[in-house]
């Protein structure tokens, strides 16, 4: 089982890394956004600094939502995804795998540069601290709700916006806890109840979304 | 009253029954929103606090409800599809989709109608308004997903997936959001009237039995529609009186 | 937008009106039309498609075809 795993997740990485390109681009996206809110909404570091948290994970949200149509797509057009089904072992460990090798190639990223942008913010350390832990735990919650929505709409025309209609308002949890947690850590209250919500979301996501996906993958594939 | 339930589940069945129950359903909603309606406006009195607004419950209050129930229906109907297979569930919760959609509009409508004169605002971050509003979103995001597969089969199973996910998360969303608002903002006015008149409660829920019938008219000769188009190449639709005359 | 405001508060019953029930009762209507409309289409769909097949039928066996067309009008 865990074989399968850790080889589904070196395959994937060692795909990505053959297409950087791919990679860079969504980092890219993240910081170019984050960077374009002060120039809309102005440069009063007092109205950035409480903007911050949302502005982070709405970023990481739409950011995550750009990679995951190739999630399965490119197996999907080369046929691999095809053979990886008949294989005899489990399909939902095949599929946590790409879920874990999509979040390191455009989740973690992410998390690895909000610190950056965090500071263009004039955020403290101390929210510095709670948000990158908070998006350590809420990104692959993304990957993984993510991931349902790139198995259903597999193939289909104008796949990228329907999926984005269709995973979004399920991500609302993740954002709203996520940015709580920073919220409630500069308003000097306890991060402990938003942390370990957004952890109780991983397990449960850990436990559910690799097997529904695998299902969307049945359907959309027969 | 052994009422043979699987008869009904086959599409072959349930057309004619569903032929015959809409015209009952159409007429005593349209008789009950009249009632409601005059009881509503002519019996109840004004409330204390709100005035005359706080009419607006009677369509606001059955159309909220109405939205969410008929979301748990059709994600009933859904998984009812996905597990035992049936071609009928998954028409029925195609069906149910554009009127869920449309009572989760009007709910938003004539809550921000409603949030005007009370709390000054079109619209305010209320936990209930903005659960309503990505409740509106997954039905959408459900009737997009059905319509840009072409392959039927494939978009019934596809749409029923998504409205389980989507019904595991409505709590989950419903309990975050209501968390987030205790946040950032003191509590919003609340409807005072824990005590309403005996006719506010009876007008309301006339209009929401009213709204039920409505939507159960509207979905059956919908879900007709559907099976009359879906099972075009059967022999039972070829010999239908419609179908030859 | 204060106009507004005080219209609203002059003629609730009004505002209430026009503003939820006629929306909520149009869209109602809009959505019996589009049920209603939906339901002539198809139906339209089916006897044409039936309509074909027979003819198809009819123009191989061929022989009393206007004895069929007549039976089906």
């Amino acid at each position: 089982m865990l074989d399968l795993l850790v080889l589904v997740i070196r395959r994937d990485l060692v795909l990505a890394m053959r297409r950087r390109a791919d990679v860079l681009t969504t980092l890219i996206f993240f910081v170019m956004v984050v960077s374009l809110f002060p120039l809309g909404v102005g440069p009063e570091m007092g109205m950035l600094r409480k903007m911050a948290p949302g502005v982070l994970w709405v970023a990481a949200l739409l950011s995550s939502m750009l990679s995951l149509g190739r999630l399965f797509s490119t197996d999907y057009l080369d046929g691999t995804l095809e053979q990886m089904m008949l294989v005899p072992q489990s399909l939902s460990m095949l599929v946590l795998g790409k879920m874990a090798a999509h979040w390191m190639v455009s989740g973690l990223p992410l998390v690895l540069m909000a610190p950056v942008l965090g500071l263009q913010f004039d955020m403290q350390a101390q929210a510095l601290g709670v948000l990158i832990l908070g998006l350590l735990l809420g990104t692959p919650v993304l990957s993984m709700i993510g991931a349902i929505g790139a198995a259903l709409t597999l193939g289909l025309r104008g796949g990228g916006v329907l999926l984005s209609l269709l995973v979004l308002p399920l991500c609302i949890p993740v954002l709203i806890f996520g940015t709580g947690a920073v919220e409630a850590v500069s308003t000097g209250l306890s991060v402990t109840s938003h942390l370990s919500l957004l952890g109780a979301m991983l397990v449960f996501a850990l436990v559910s979304t690799p097997w529904v996906t695998a299902q969307a993958l049945r359907i959309s594939m027969e | 009253m052994a009422i043979n339930w699987f008869k009904y589940s086959a599409p072959t069945t349930f057309y004619g029954l569903a032929g015959k129950l809409i015209p009952w359903f159409a007429l005593s909603a349209a008789i009950l929103f009249v009632v409601g309606l005059y009881i509503g406006f002519a019996v109840a009195p004004a409330d204390a606090q709100q005035g005359e607004f706080y009419r607006i419950i009677f369509i606001h209050v059955p159309s909220s409800i109405l939205s969410m129930f008929l979301y748990l229906i059709m994600a009933g109907y859904a998984a009812l599809g996905l597990i035992f297979n049936t071609r009928l569930s998954a028409m029925m919760a195609t069906a149910i989709a554009p009127t869920g959609a449309l009572f989760a509009f009007i709910s938003l409508w004539t809550g921000a109608l409603w949030g005007k004169p009370m709390w000054g605002a079109w619209w305010v971050w209320d936990a209930r308004l903005t659960s309503e509003l990505i409740l509106l979103f997954l039905y959408l995001g459900f009737i997009a997903l059905h319509a840009s597969i072409d392959d039927p089969r494939r978009a019934d199973r596809a749409s029923a997936l998504l409205a389980i996910v989507g019904s595991v998360n409505v709590p989950i969303i419903y309990f975050s959001v209501k968390w987030w608002n205790t946040l950032h903002q003191g509590s919003t006015i609340k409807f005072t009237g824990t005590s309403m008149h005996v006719a506010m409660q009876q007008a309301m829920f006339t209009m929401l039995v009213a709204c039920w019938l409505y939507a159960i008219a509207v979905v059956l000769a919908r879900v007709r529609s559907i099976i009359l188009e879906r099972e075009r190449n059967t022999v039972w639709i070829s010999e239908l009186s419609e179908v030859r005359s | 937008m204060s106009g507004l405001d005080v219209w609203m508060r002059e003629n609730p019953l009004a505002y209430i009106w026009l503003g939820s029930y006629a929306v909520a009762l149009l869209i109602f209507a809009i959505e019996i039309a589009m049920v209603i409309h939906k339901r002539k289409i198809t139906l339209q769909q089916v006897r044409l498609m039936h309509e074909a097949e027979e003819e198809a039928r009819d123009d191989k066996s061929g022989e009393n075809t206007g004895e069929n067309t007549g039976e089906n009008n």
